[in-house]
C-alpha cells in the first residue's frame, strides 16, 4: 500500500497545492515509517521530529497563503557530513560524536528558507569514506531490499531512507560515487552535479578537489527540483562556480529524438555481473526506441581512474583531516604534551578505513614519494579529462552501469579494501573530470535486486543529462519496491 | 610487488597511534593498495601535464567588507577545553 511518504516530491507538491494533504500529514507519514522500519534499516543517526513539526506547520501556512516554492513541506534527510546548526553532525565518526555545528550548510539553509522540513541526519561511512556504509562508527545501514545486504555508500543512510519511504528525498555527497553507487544498490535516483554547482559551505571536507553535494530522490524530476533549489553560486564557497540559480525542470520533458548516446565499451567487461550488463543493455535499447542515436564510446584511460583516485582522494583527506587535533572541536584524549594528546585523540577517534586512507595519503605526499604517486595521479586525471573531451565530441551523453554489482552482503568485502574499491570503478571518472552524472534504476537482476544505470554529460550539461534520464525513466517504468515495504 | 612502507615513520607524520597488530595489517594492506595504485605510472608520461582541479579557477576574491560571523561563544562552543575566551591545549614548548 502506498502511503504519502512513498510518493515523489513532485507528486506531493501538487497534492499540497490541491489541498489533498498537508505538510504535517506528510511528515506524520514519514515519521510513522521511520518508527516502523528504522530499527532494522538504521538509516538515521539523529531525528529532529520537533523541529520538523514546526517547519511543516510553517510550510502549511505558506502553502495556504499561496507563497510556497516547490520544495516547501517536503520532508528531507541530510547525510551527516552536512552541517546543521544546533543539530549534532558526526560524519559517522567517534571523533565528532559530540560536535554541534554553530551554522547551517548552504544547501540546507536554502531549503530551510524555502519551507523545507528536516527529518534528521543520516548514517554514512565515516567521513564519507566507503562504498558499503559499513565504515560508520555507529553501525552499518541495512538495505531495504534485503536487510542482510549493504545499501552502498558512503551516502547509504540517505539512499536507504528514500528507498524505504522514510524520507521523500535526501542529500548526500559524492567524492568517488558516494551518491550514485548507493542510489544504484538501493533502487533510487542519485544525481552528482557538475563539480562546484552546489555550494559546499558547511560540508565537512573529505577530498576537496572531488567532493560534490548530490541528491537522492524517487524520480529524475525530483532531482531537478532539488537541484534548482540548492544549486548556483554561493559567495561563502570560493570553489562554487559562477552559475546563477536556475530552474532545471525547464525542458525536462522535451523528447530526446536525435540525442547522441555513447555506450562506454570499457564498462561492460570482466567483473560486471551478467544481471547488471543485461539490464543496462536493455535500457540502451529503450533509448534507441525513443529515437536516440546510439554508438560505441571509449574511455581508454578509465582503467587507470581507480588507481589515480586512491592516490588523490587519500592525499587530500590526509590534509583535510589534519584538523582533528583535539583542540577546537570533537574528541580529546589527554596526553603529556600536545603531540601525545593529538596522537592519542586521533588513534581513538578515527576508525580503521579512515586511518588507512590518512596513512595512504600521508605516505603518498611524503618527501621523496610525492612525484611518484600524487604527481603521477594528477597526470592520469588529465588523460581522463581528455578521454571525455574526445567522447563528448561525438556524443551528448555517455551510458554505463553505475556499479559492477547489485547490493552485496554485509561483511562480504570489508576485509578486502581493493575489492571494495572496485564498487566505484565506473563512478570515479566523473569525479576526476568534474562532469555531472546520474544513476537511475534500470531494472532488477535475477535475485530481484535493483540495477543502476549511469548517464554522464559534459560540464554544466545538466539540462541534457536530466532530460535524457527523465525520458529513459518514463520508458523503463521501473516500479519494483523493496521487500521491506512491498507487503 | 607490494610496496614496502616504514609504518612507524608515516604514523608519526600522520599523528596516529596503532597497536602492533594494526601496524602489521596496515603494512600489508597499504603495500597491496600502493602496488595497484602505482599502475598510474604506466601512462603518466613526462609530456602529460598534471591536473589539480577538473574545472580550473583562478584566485577567487571577495570585497573586503565585514559580514555577519560567529560569536566567540559559538566558536568556542565545541572546544574540549577553554580558558579566557581561548582554546586551551597541553604544554607545547619546554620551559626552563
Amino acid at each position: 500500500m502506498t502511503e504519502l511518504s512513498d510518493r515523489t516530491a513532485s507528486d506531493l507538491a501538487a497534492a499540497l497545492r490541491a489541498g489533498e494533504c498537508s505538510a504535517v500529514e506528510i511528515l506524520d507519514s514519514c515519521c510513522a515509517r521511520i518508527d516502523a522500519v528504522d530499527g532494522r534499516v538504521r538509516a538515521f543517526l539523529a531525528r529532529t521530529d520537533e523541529l520538523a513539526r514546526e517547519q511543516a506547520r510553517a510550510a502549511d501556512a505558506r502553502i495556504a497563503a499561496g507563497d510556497a516554492p516547490a520544495t516547501a513541506g517536503i520532508p528531507l534527510a541530510l547525510k551527516d557530513v552536512l552541517s546543521t546548526r544546533a543539530v549534532a553532525t558526526t560524519c559517522g565518526s567517534r571523533i565528532l560524536e559530540t560536535y554541534v555545528p554553530p551554522y547551517d550548510c548552504t544547501p540546507w539553509e536554502r531549503l530551510r528558507a524555502e519551507g523545507g522540513v528536516l527529518l534528521g541526519k543520516t548514517n554514512c561511512d565515516e567521513f564519507a569514506m566507503g562504498s558499503s556504509n559499513e565504515n560508520s562508527a555507529f553501525g552499518p545501514v541495512h538495505n531495504p531490499w534485503g536487510l542482510d545486504l549493504v545499501p552502498g555508500g558512503s551516502s547509504g543512510g540517505s539512499a536507504a531512507a528514500v528507498a524505504a519511504g522514510e524520507a521523500v528525498w535526501a542529500l548526500g555527497t559524492d567524492t568517488g560515487g558516494s551518491v550514485r553507487q548507493p542510489a544504484s544498490l538501493s533502487g533510487v535516483v542519485g544525481l552528482k552535479p557538475t563539480y562546484g554547482l552546489i555550494s559546499r559551505y558547511g560540508l565537512i571536507a573529505f577530498a576537496s578537489s572531488l567532493d560534490t553535494v548530490g541528491t537522492l530522490t524517487r524520480s529524475v524530476r525530483d532531482a531537478a527540483v532539488l537541484l534548482s533549489a540548492i544549486g548556483g553560486k554561493d559567495p561563502m564557497d570560493a570553489t562554487s562556480l559562477d552559475e546563477p540559480r536556475r530552474d532545471y525542470t525547464e525542458g525536462l520533458d522535451v523528447e530526446i529524438s536525435g540525442v547522441r548516446v555513447g555506450v562506454v565499451k570499457e564498462a561492460f567487461g570482466e567483473g560486471v555481473e551478467p544481471g547488471v550488463r543485461d539490464s543496462v543493455r536493455h535500457a540502451v535499447d529503450e533509448l534507441a526506441g525513443l529515437g536516440a542515436q546510439i554508438g560505441e564510446a571509449s574511455l581508454p584511460h578509465a582503467e587507470y581512474a581507480l588507481s589515480a583516485y586512491y592516490l588523490i582522494a587519500p592525499s587530500e583527506a590526509s590534509s583535510n583531516l589534519a584538523r582533528y587535533d583535539g583542540v577546537r572541536y570533537g574528541l580529546r584524549v589527554d596526553g603529556a604534551d600536545s603531540v601525545e594528546m593529538m596522537t592519542r585523540t586521533r588513534g581513538a577517534g578515527f576508525g580503521a578505513e579512515v586511518k588507512r586512507r590518512i596513512m595512504l595519503g600521508t605516505y603518498a605526499l611524503s618527501a621523496g614519494y610525492y612525484e611518484a604517486y600524487y604527481g603521477q595521479a594528477q597526470k592520469v586525471r588529465t588523460l581522463i579529462i581528455r578521454d571525455y573531451e574526445a567522447a563528448f565530441g561525438a556524443f551528448d551523453v555517455l551510458v554505463s552501469p553505475t556499479s559492477p554489482t547489485t547490493a552485496f552482503p554485509i561483511g562480504a568485502k570489508i576485509d578486502d579494501p581493493l575489492a571494495m574499491y572496485l564498487s566505484d570503478v565506473f563512478t570515479i571518472p566523473a569525479n576526476l573530470s568534474g562532469m555531472p552524472a546520474i544513476s537511475i534504476p534500470s531494472g532488477v537482476d535475477a535475485a530481484g535486486l535493483p540495477v543502476g544505470l549511469q548517464l554522464t554529460a559534459p560540464v554544466l550539461a545538466e539540462p541534457t543529462l536530466l532530460r535524457v534520464a527523465n525520458a529513459l525513466e518514463a520508458a523503463l517504468g521501473f516500479d519494483a519496491r523493496p521487500a521491506l515495504i512491498a507487503a | 610487488m607490494p610496496v614496502e612502507i616504514d609504518i612507524d615513520h608515516v604514523a608519526r607524520l600522520a599523528r596516529l597511534e596503532f597497536t602492533v597488530d594494526e601496524k602489521a595489517r596496515l603494512r600489508e594492506q597499504l603495500g597491496v593498495i600502493l602496488e595497484a595504485a602505482a599502475k598510474v605510472s604506466e601512462v603518466a608520461t613526462d609530456d602529460v601535464p598534471a591536473t589539480a582541479y577538473a574545472i580550473p579557477r583562478s584566485n577567487v576574491l571577495r570585497p573586503d567588507e565585514i559580514t555577519p560571523s560567529l560569536t566567540v561563544e559559538e566558536v568556542l562552543s565545541n572546544a574540549p577545553e577553554v580558558e579566557d575566551d581561548r582554546f586551551k591545549v597541553p604544554r607545547v614548548v619546554e620551559v626552563e
